[in-house]
């Protein structure tokens, strides 16, 4: 099994640790992966990406011409990205900064991710939460293995910190 | 504690810095360019971590020359940069040459020429393999495919460069050094081999003055001097070449590719072969020496090749050269951020297979 994801928003919200995590979870599960992020001039309030393939094989080339799924943060993103998903893959979007649009067909999730944030404590974790969201519908990783990898990345002495991005995953994960 | 490892998801930018500082590289000096930063900015952090030296140089040409000096006084010494960079370094790597130091100088390629753009590519090939810098010389270049290669070349990187003293070119594209994989990092405690270096600056104080130079004017010396050079060279290309071939035993198109590259031509193969095509792959490790000894059983009758990379066709010559016309060679190739696709290199195997 092989699955190719896009991740995609604005930056400062946390696009490339969103891929990580998904990424570093994997790799707890023994799979392989590859993480290729957009560089180059990117800065605040400019749009971001990477690109995420967790596979039982080894991967070829890690970028994404075709996705199975996407993350999208932010309107921007969604009109760059939306068709860059494979006809029955599955988007799920930011519905605090992405309007629901009318077509159907694809499979949509929308959900406020940002504004989930915001009531966990912190407007930093809407990438949490949007994993918990995506973990959840795809089982995609394990949540155990997520919590290690939030656990891992939490600074020595700042413990708050992991609680809060904690929080926020349990909190996209009762939303599916 | 020696045999212990961590697996970690890092960059290839940060891989190779990884790599370099566990072959015990002492001195490494730079100046940013996208698409290597990482390497930089890992080696700002984990080499005075390590008690080691780290220098951000006022330009390229300061940090070769940096890394020159430190080679010359015997230590372990690296420079990293991308294509434009690693063009204004080219006085300094001939000097390296021609001096017999070693040196390790990583190229992540990016778009050319001139300033280009950031976007991957592999341009830079001529400029790798045929010397690059002025006069009859080589340094050696490996190509690592995936993550977990670059931070085991680049420890070879630097054990080459001091069995044959001379510089090495890990060249690598904008991709592989952004692009994250899962990479065993070797955490124990073993120390890195030791070279002697009886040539080394070191203070002559009780022993000869030693002369490190890439002069030599009297009558003869300096063809002398080259002729033990060319010697060098050939025992390199007798002993170094590296490859990986892949399925091209019954082949009847066999697709070359190097570097990330390589990776969408496995790709390829495999979907080829899942159509029951007979197709193969050989990528080579080392683009200098180039890895003749992967093609002598190979160029039988009706078995073609087809080189892919991110230029218009550099690598393409010294298949053709090591070929001599026993076999058709084909090129896909796309530059300047253009990367050939699976599908276009699948779609034009067919073609060579009708």
């Amino acid at each position: 099994m092989t699955e190719k994801i896009i991740i995609a928003g604005e930056g400062g919200q946390g696009i490339m640790l969103l891929g990580k995590v998904l990424a570093e979870a994997a790799m707890l599960e023994g799979r392989f992966v590859t993480w290729l992020p957009s560089y180059g001039a990117e800065v605040r309030g400019g749009t971001a990406h990477c690109m995420v393939i967790v596979s039982d094989e080894q991967i070829g080339s890690p970028y994404i011409k075709q996705a199975d799924s996407a993350i999208i943060m932010n309107n921007p993103s969604f009109e760059r990205f939306k068709d860059r998903v494979q006809k029955k893959g599955l988007i799920i979007a930011n519905s605090s900064l992405v309007p629901p649009p009318q077509e159907s067909g694809r499979r949509f999730v929308f959900h406020p991710f940002t504004s989930l944030a915001i009531g966990a404590g912190n407007i930093k974790v809407a990438n949490m939460v949007a994993i918990g969201c995506f973990i959840r519908i795809t089982g995609l990783v394990k949540k155990e293995s997520v919590l290690k990898v939030i656990q891992a990345h939490t600074p020595a002495g700042r413990q708050e910190v992991g609680e809060v991005n904690k929080r926020a995953l349990a909190e996209g994960m009762a939303l599916a | 504690m020696t045999g212990s490892k961590k697996k970690m998801l890092i960059s290839g930018n940060e891989a190779i810095g990884a790599g370099a500082i566990r072959a015990g590289c002492v001195f490494y000096a730079g100046y940013p360019i996208t698409p290597q930063n990482e390497l930089t900015s890992y080696m700002a952090e984990h080499m005075p971590a390590a008690g080691r030296v780290f220098i951000q140089a006022e330009s390229e040409l300061a940090a070769i020359n940096m890394v020159f000096g430190a080679a010359a006084a015997g230590a372990r010494a690296m420079t990293s940069s991308s294509s434009p960079g690693v063009s204004l370094k080219q006085e300094g790597i001939s000097y390296i040459a021609g001096a017999q130091l070693p040196a390790v100088i990583v190229n992540i390629m990016r778009g050319g020429p001139g300033l280009g753009n950031i976007s991957p590519s592999q341009s830079d090939y001529f400029q790798a393999t045929r010397s690059g810098g002025h006069g009859d010389y080589h340094s050696i270049v490996l190509a690592p495919a995936s993550v977990p290669e670059a931070y085991t070349l680049m420890q070879r990187a630097f054990a080459l460069s001091e069995t044959y003293r001379g510089p090495v070119i890990l060249l690598g594209d904008g991709m592989l050094g952004q692009m994250m994989e899962v990479v065993e990092l070797d955490t124990g405690t073993k120390a890195p081999a030791v070279t002697k270096k009886p040539w080394a600056l070191t203070g002559c104080k009780g022993r000869q003055p030693n002369i490190v130079r890439s002069i030599y004017l009297k009558e003869g010396a300096l063809e002398k001097f080259n002729l033990l050079l060319q010697k060098k060279y050939h025992l390199i290309r007798q002993r170094e070449q590296r490859y990986e071939s892949f399925a091209v035993d019954d082949a009847r198109v066999i697709i070359v590719a190097y570097g990330t590259m390589a990776r969408i031509a496995k790709q390829a193969v495999m979907a080829l072969r899942k159509k029951g095509k007979k197709a193969g792959l050989i990528r080579p490790i080392t683009l200098w020496p180039f890895p003749a000894s992967a093609f002598s059983v190979l160029g039988r009758p009706r078995q073609k090749f087809l080189v892919t990379e991110m230029s218009y066709g550099q690598m393409l010559e010294d298949v053709r050269l090591t070929l001599e016309g026993r076999a058709e060679v084909s090129f896909l190739g796309r530059a300047g951020g253009g990367i050939p696709s699976e599908e276009e290199i699948t779609a034009r195997a067919m073609r060579l297979l009708q």
